[in-house]
């Protein structure tokens, strides 16, 4: 089951070797998440329209590895973004991908941007 | 390095454990610890709970691995059968020998098994250790197979033998109690208090029998009865033996130290045996002539045995031993404290007596009415704290003492016990830790603590018995107040208000989203509490389905389907009150079987087919739609069904039509939302086959009309729904279940069920009934209103969901292609498909 996790690594922008564009903006709610799928990766995408920012990470939930992260909650902790796993609650920090509420291991995290109202996810080689 | 060896691994032997590692010193010390038992030391005193749940690891002090990280060595099923003084070793039953320096013996004690005839048959047990408790379990399996009314007695009406009885009834045995004396707990209780506690267990249906000495066991090779005397004689199918305990005390015997009378290893007031590198505590050490069977001495002995070992010779065991105790015996409260009977000669006593409630208290004064001596609480134990903390403060009683026992009269204003924050500094609020109210108050004062959370770390009060914490708690709850912090029910950082507060701000201030509500009332972003909350009020107020803000809806409310282990979800359409057509159950089936899902019947007498991706709802749901099926509302905190059995349309004992009126409620009241999921249901007749009293609300058919009850559940907390109104008509019965609804939606807290928020309401059912029915606040007209405007505007959230294109996208797995999940993995069970289990 590990190997599920192996495949999702926190890619910093100065690491990106390719943008992938996953979808327009406007297939995203606002405040809301969506799945995006690159190659055999699921990636879960947020636009956190409150904080006028863009997020990214791995939509395998690392509690019951189950993939479910993009269905879940978005909110903040003390004004760290996070996302809440419609599982079991865990919260994740968006920015850093740590869990917030436990010890579970941390999300990896990507960067994204956006150009001409489409939505450009980072992966490193 | 010195050695020192612990023999006993129970409560006491650990707590010496525990308070050894906390001390700095303790690094020049090798600490190696013999069990008896098979496992590491378990809570003896909440022994009974191992019946509710089998789980003997959640009675345990600490886990194996917590010796570990102490390096702490405990060697388990292991017994200790020797000790050579001469040569400071000691051997055990598998003949190996271990030398110390010091030796705590903490071998606890033994159940007293009294000498009767025929008391080696089987059947017969004792009370003490988890092995005992599942020798019970497997024996009450075997005899209730052969007759399901088979009977238990307990021998002993004792405090243990009293929760041995509660045991054998959650067995499912008929219980009986069987005590010698004429009274039960008779080294607590008098017998005025004992007779009042009788009352009310024996109206809970355990069946006591007093002054009964038992003279044989009789059956051939299994128990069959006991025998009292000529011609008195008890059937019973299993025996529980709680007739006191008798100090584990051979090992001092062989190694000749001094030893009482009748047992037990004589010790001093620095817990040191007759020989001075050996110490005994806890229920082998007799101490002022005396065996002490509570937990709170025995940890005082072991705080004691600690200190002197590490040279600390100033701390000495307490002179006096105080033997208060306060339990809740089968629910009932029952206290004893100081000394319980006194004589006439020191004083006077104060009693109140009131069968009809189960109530006692008797309070012994001095004569000039200033000290408080000791007393007995049965039934309401909650004065217990504070009388206990005054006796044991010796603080001045006040004028009017009744009103220790009475309470105060009318417009005398207050209670007459003041509050905790008046005792000294130095008052012990928690006898197992030996915590004061000093440490308490100062932790927060000088904010090395800001809540009842970390009080509870960090000085350990309350983590034993738990009877002090009320007090910590408002010891903690006064203190921040004094400090001007503030102590406020808030829903989360991002709403400084209440639920109930919230619904009123938004109401008032008609805000219909979010980010307005966020904005106006709230700070921050926004978090997985507060979201679906404030959702759940909009749907409360404007009766907005899911579909309007799927963003802040709880995931389960977002899919409109319930999430389940794999990430699929279940599929749940309305069947109201359970009626429904084999035309339409062929469609279910037909489903069923062209998505692949699992299905079952649920308790709520309709069908989920669970397994269903999330790609895969949309279509599921118009097949559904297409057939006739509306949403069940079963992932929704909501209403969810109205059971119903058959009533007078078929079944001949039935009074009047529980299904049709099942309907009729269900339809009215499907898709509100609430605090927490609703359910209800009718039954015919006073049989109750739709076991509507367990219910959030229940009505059931009697001459002349229906009986509506209010607030039951089932689930982890059980409780019966109570009686609303009698002998009403359809219309008066809807009339108030508007009401009633529509104010617990207003008024209830986050995710509190109906029975919790009655708890909550002052005044109770009364109080209840005062609202629904007289009309005290002024609000029914309002409710009823309000209540029919959610009514007339309900609509079927999946069939609005599948007919707009926007809304229907959140249900594909992916944002850039038609693909499934393929990380879904299913397995068969029974033909069906269930989820891969989890690592």
């Amino acid at each position: 089951m590990d190997s599920i996790l192996s495949k999702y690594k926190t890619t910093k922008e100065s690491e990106v070797t390719t943008w992938f564009k996953a979808a327009a903006v406007a297939d995203f709610s606002e405040n809301g998440g969506a799945c995006v799928k690159y190659k055999n990766k699921q990636i879960a995408v947020f636009n956190f329209k409150r904080k006028g920012k863009w997020y990214a990470c791995q939509n395998v939930c690392p509690h019951k590895l189950e993939m479910v992260i993009s269905r879940g909650m978005l909110g903040d902790d003390r004004g760290i973004p996070k996302i809440a796993c419609p599982m079991h609650k865990k919260t994740f920090s968006l920015e850093t991908g740590k869990n917030l509420n436990g010890d579970v291991d941390a999300l990896a995290i990507y960067p994204v941007k956006i150009e001409n109202d489409f939505v450009y996810i980072g992966f490193s080689n | 390095m010195k050695t020192i060896i612990v023999v006993g691994n129970g409560m006491v032997g650990y707590k010496f454990c525990q308070r050894f590692v906390e001390k700095e010193e303790s690094k020049n010390y090798k600490l190696l610890v013999f069990g008896e038992e098979p496992r590491p030391a378990y809570d003896r005193v909440h022994l009974s709970e191992f019946f509710k749940n089998s789980d003997a690891k959640a009675l345990e002090m600490a886990p194996r691995s917590w010796y570990k990280e102490h390096n702490i060595e405990l060697i388990t099923n292991e017994r200790v059968t020797d000790i050579h003084r001469s040569k400071k070793t000691i051997s055990t039953i598998n003949e190996r020998d271990y030398s110390y320096d010091y030796l705590v013996l903490a071998t606890g004690s033994s159940p007293f098994v009294p000498p009767i005839k025929g008391v080696e048959k089987k059947g017969i047990f004792v009370y003490r250790t988890i092995e005992d408790l599942e020798g019970m379990l497997a024996y009450a399996d075997k005899i209730k197979a052969k007759n399901p009314n088979a009977k238990a007695a307990v021998l002993g009406g004792g405090l243990l033998g009293l929760e041995a009885g509660k045991a054998v009834m959650d067995m499912g045995l008929e219980p009986h109690i069987v005590e010698f004396a004429p009274k039960l707990m008779p080294r607590q209780l008098d017998i005025r208090s004992s007779s009042v506690l009788q009352m009310t267990l024996e109206a809970m249906g355990l069946n006591i029998h007093l002054s009964k000495i038992t003279s044989q066991i009789l059956g051939d090779d299994c128990i069959t009865g006991m025998e009292f005397g000529e011609d008195d004689e008890l059937a019973v199918d299993m025996l529980v033996i709680s007739a006191g305990i008798r100090p584990r005390d051979e090992l001092g015997k062989t190694c000749n130290l001094e030893m009482g009378v009748r047992g037990g290893i004589v010790v001093n007031n620095k817990m040191q045996t007759s020989d001075p590198n050996i110490f005994a505590i806890g229920e082998v050490a007799l101490y002022n002539q005396m065996i002490y069977g509570l937990v709170a001495p025995g940890y005082e002995m072991a705080n004691v045995a600690v200190e002197q070992i590490l040279k600390n010779t100033e701390v000495l065991m307490s002179a006096e031993i105080d033997m208060s105790t306060k339990l809740k015996l089968i629910g009932v409260d029952v206290a004893s404290f100081g000394e319980p009977f006194m004589p006439t000669s020191k004083g006077h006593s104060i009693l109140f007596e009131d069968k009809t409630k189960g109530l006692y208290k008797r309070i012994n004064v001095s004569h000039d009415s200033k000290t408080l001596l000791g007393g007995i609480l049965v039934g309401d134990a909650s004065d217990y704290n504070i009388l206990h903390q005054i006796l044991l403060n010796n603080m001045t009683l006040p004028n009017n003492v009744e009103e220790l026992v009475i309470g105060p009269r009318e417009g005398g204003g207050g209670s007459p016990f003041g509050s905790a924050m008046d005792l000294p500094d130095s008052a012990q609020i928690c006898s197992c830790e030996s915590v004061t109210k000093g440490q308490v108050c100062n932790a927060i004062e000088d904010e090395t603590c800001v809540s009842f959370s970390d009080i509870a770390s960090l000085t350990k009060a309350t983590t034993g018995c738990g009877g002090c914490k009320p007090m910590v708690v408002e010891l903690v709850n006064q203190t921040l107040k004094s400090l001007g912090k503030e102590v406020k029910d808030i829903i989360c950082e991002h709403f400084e208000y209440s639920r109930q507060e919230l619904y009123g701000i938004l109401k008032i201030k008609k805000i219909t989203s979010y980010n307005e509500a966020l904005d106006s009332c709230g700070k921050g972003d926004g978090c997985e509490i507060c979201k679906p909350l404030v959702a759940s009020i909009f749907a409360s107020l404007y009766n907005d389905t899911a579909n309007k803000e799927d963003v802040i809806q709880d995931s389960n409310d977002k899919f409109l389907a319930n999430i389940q282990r794999n990430g699929t979800y279940s599929v749940v359409p309305r069947i109201p009150g359970g009626e429904i057509t084999p035309e339409k159950l062929i469609v279910i089936g037909e489903v069923g079987k062209k998505y692949n899902l699992y299905t079952k019947i649920t308790g709520g007498q309709r069908i989920d087919l669970f397994g269903a991706k999330l790609n895969e709802l949309p279509a599921i749901w118009k097949e559904l739609i297409d057939a006739g099926f509306e949403s069940g509302h079963a992932y929704g905190k909501s209403l969810r069904t109205v059971k119903s059995c058959v009533g007078s349309t078929w079944c001949r004992y039935g009074m009047d039509e529980s299904v049709s009126f099942a309907i009729e409620l269900e339809n009215r009241y499907k898709g509100l939302r609430s605090p927490h999921k609703l359910k209800g249901g009718v039954s015919g007749c006073i049989r109750e086959c739709a076991e509507a009293r367990g219910k959030d609300f229940g009505v059931i058919a009697v001459e002349g009309g229906w009986n509506l009850y209010v607030c039951g559940n089932g689930g982890a907390t059980p409780k019966h729904a109570l009686l609303l109104a009698e002998q009403i008509d359809n219309e008066t019965c809807i009339k108030y279940l508007d009401r009633f609804l529509m104010y617990y939606i207003r008024t209830a807290a986050p995710l509190m069920r109906t029975a919790a928020w009655l708890d909550k309401l002052d005044g109770g059912i009364e109080q209840l009934k005062k609202v629904v029915i007289d009309d005290v606040l002024d609000i029914n007209a309002e409710l009823e209103k309000e209540m029919q405007f959610l009514v007339d505007a309900y609509k079927c959230e999946w069939k609005e969901a599948i007919e707009n294109e926007e809304s229907k996208k959140r249900f594909s797995h992916f944002v850039n292609s038609d693909d499934e999940d393929d990380n879904i993995v299913f397995v068969r069970m029974r033909e069906q498909v269930i989820p891969a289990s989890w690592e």
